[in-house]
């Protein structure tokens, strides 16, 4: 079942509605299968608000990403998701609340570390360097690494030629985990959009994050490249052992490929659980397809 | 066949460095022997120094995307500072005179680059405008720097290297021509290093930079330094070697925007392209001269001459930013690929 539910949830819905949703609690936490969730957890949101002037993109969100699993992230269109993403990355400050990264918790994730903490991240629309060729673009993901000054860089001794060979191979290597050494020497901007957000997997992916952030990353592909990129992401957690935050909008990929998926809705977590169990929830059901109306056969009008 | 051949040119050319090899041979050694003091004097020596200026103003520009309106104003610096480093420090060399020139221009340019980590585009541009008339305005209000002189122009000293004097045409041609091949060897190491990736990526997305790690408030400041670091040096050329005077009437607005003419047409990031571009810009307006004399005659005279100068030029600026935005460097490799595959047809 391949189905995007962007059209669907475009609507705004009824106030009514909208309170019916707010005021469902969270499901208890669930005993077997997973894990404590305070122990291998690599990311945790606690109680994220963000706010636009007064329109409201997440409210009071508590989200854990536990080491090594693949975290999607669905709901319609103005969910919050992408919010969510840059929260995480930092390019947002929440309102209230705090993200926790590697034991610290941060009110906003100062960006120019991100990279540093251990977390990558990929965006919704390219933002590949269309000047750079392929394989400088994947070397570039290793730009916090460097630790030569620019003097050293020019004149080519000592760590800056370590570092130098260093970044090239593992972007070498990158490339050919990704199957897209054929294509090192071209400049990324010349590329067909699949491998373009292939090439921004590869540059996000070269750091060899723990935590990779990916932000529609099969926006706009047809179903073999899907499936394929669907692939990739998983080989990568295996290769690795990243964790994976990913957004989505084909449902059938996101339940084919993550462990945990957590729903959105108007800016509040209505659900967050195994694929299975989101596929009969029905709150989520609700969420996308619209809520049954009380009075189904319309009696009585 | 075709396609494939213009999509690989690799087997046909030569290596890089060859090139770069001939091309000095052919300036050090076959320009002299068979040159005269008219073509150093009016052509390549202001084609040098015009080189170096767009070469460093493509770092900002082209490769770091910081759009800079102030370059005159940096070489201006650059040619002062060097003059008075000179004049006024006691057994201070030439050379020494010059990197100190460049670094007074680096710090010029730091300051005058602070608006970059706020302002983008144009009101960037218009805020390095200000340090082309702040700098101007400085040197002609504070005669300290001209050394009191009357007029306001002082002769530039001798060039002199460890005792060596580059005397005449010729000698100040090989004095600017090592200066230059120096700083475009060492600015071709730094833009295929990490920081000049460092740069293309704060130019073409400045958030996806930020968020791998590239250190972007730090790297613009760089950009700019660098960047005037090597327009300074451009300005004690154009000073020391070419006019053989310091004034600062020569470093106006039209100075600036010529070098960013020179950047665009030869093509932005790119090191030849500040070549290709300074070569059209100074070798155009002497073509046209003696096209226009030879074919009209007396009528030609020099206000004529100044007048259909701009109109050409401005409409070779138009007709390049339309049909061949990435400048004559694409246009070069495209004619050369093209021989290149016919070649190998045959």
């Amino acid at each position: 079942m391949t189905l995007a539910f962007g059209a669907l949830g475009s609507a705004p819905f009824p106030p009514d509605i909208q309170e019916h949703l707010a005021g469902r609690d969270l499901p208890p936490p669930r005993e077997d299968g997973i894990r404590d969730a305070t122990n291998d957890a690599v990311l945790a949101l606690v109680g994220v608000t963000l706010s636009f002037g007064g329109v409201v993109a997440l409210q009071d969100i508590d989200l854990v990403a536990r080491r090594g699993e693949i975290l999607a992230i669905i709901g319609p269109n103005g969910a919050g998701k992408s919010s969510l993403i840059n929260v995480i990355s930092g390019v947002y400050r929440p309102d209230r609340g705090h993200v926790r990264l590697a034991g610290r918790a941060y009110a906003q994730v100062p960006t120019q570390k991100l990279a540093r903490l251990g977390i990558a991240r990929t965006f919704q629309n390219l933002a590949l360097f269309k000047g750079l060729n392929v394989l400088d673009n994947v070397t570039a993901g290793l730009a916090h690494k460097t630790r030569s000054s620019f003097v050293e860089q020019i004149v080519g001794l000592g760590r800056s030629r370590t570092e130098e060979i260093e970044a090239r191979n593992r972007a070498e290597r990158v490339l050919d985990f990704l199957h897209l050494s054929h294509v090192g020497e071209r400049l990324a901007g010349t590329l067909p959009y699949g491998l373009q957000k292939r090439v921004e997997l590869a540059r996000a992916l070269v750091a060899e994050p723990d935590i990779l952030l990916l932000d529609e990353p099969m926006a706009g592909m047809t179903a073999t490249e899907k499936n394929e990129m669907a692939g990739f992401v998983r080989a990568s957690r295996d290769e690795f052992g990243t964790t994976v935050v990913l957004i989505e909008h084909d449902i059938g990929v996101v339940m084919g490929l993550s462990d945990r998926v957590a729903v959105l809705d108007y800016g509040r977590k209505i659900a967050d659980d195994t694929p299975d169990e989101i596929q009969r929830d029905q709150r989520v059901i609700d969420a996308y397809l619209g809520v049954t109306p009380e009075n189904e056969d319309g009696e009585g009008i | 066949m075709s396609t494939i051949t213009s999509a690989m040119p690799v087997n046909f050319t030569f290596p890089r460095w060859i090139t770069s090899v001939l091309l000095l041979a052919v300036a050090y050694l076959v320009i002299p022997a068979i040159g005269t003091s008219y073509l150093f004097e009016a052509i390549l020596l202001p084609f040098l120094a015009l080189s170096l200026a767009g070469l460093g103003l493509n770092i900002l520009t082209g490769y770091a995307g910081q759009v800079s309106l102030g370059s005159a104003a940096f070489m201006a610096v650059g040619a002062f500072a060097a003059f008075n480093f000179n004049l006024r420090v006691e057994g201070l060399p030439l050379v020494g005179s010059i990197v100190l020139a460049g670094f007074a221009a680096a710090t010029i340019g730091l300051v005058f680059g602070l608006p970059s980590l706020r302002l983008k585009g144009f009101y960037l541009a218009v805020s390095t405008l200000a340090a082309q008339f702040f700098v101007q305005w400085a040197l002609t209000k504070f005669s300290w720097f001209s050394n009191d002189s009357a007029s306001g122009v002082i002769d530039a000293p001798a060039l002199s290297v460890a005792g060596f004097v580059f005397e005449g045409a010729v000698g100040r041609y090989y004095f600017a021509l090592t200066v230059v091949s120096v700083l475009t060897f060492l600015v071709h190491r730094l833009v295929n290093s990490q920081t000049g990736r460092n740069f293309i990526a704060i130019r073409d997305n400045e958030t996806a930079a930020r968020i791998i790690g590239v250190p972007v408030l730090k790297t613009k400041l760089l950009a700019f330094a660098v960047s005037s670091f090597i327009v300074g040096v451009a300005g004690v050329l154009w000073a020391f070697a070419y006019l053989r005077t310091v004034e600062p009437a020569g470093f106006n607005l039209d100075r600036s925007f010529q070098i960013l003419f020179i950047v665009i047409i030869g093509g932005l990031a790119s090191t030849r392209g500040a070549f290709f571009g300074a070569a059209l810009i100074v070798v155009f307006p002497l073509v046209l001269s003696r096209l226009g004399s030879f074919l009209l005659g007396d009528i030609f005279d020099s206000g004529v001459l100044d007048m259909t100068q701009r109109i050409v030029l401005g409409a070779l600026i138009i007709l390049f930013l339309i049909l061949e935005p990435d400048g004559l460097v694409a246009l070069w490799d495209r004619i050369r690929r093209r021989i290149g595959s016919a070649l190998r047809r045959t």
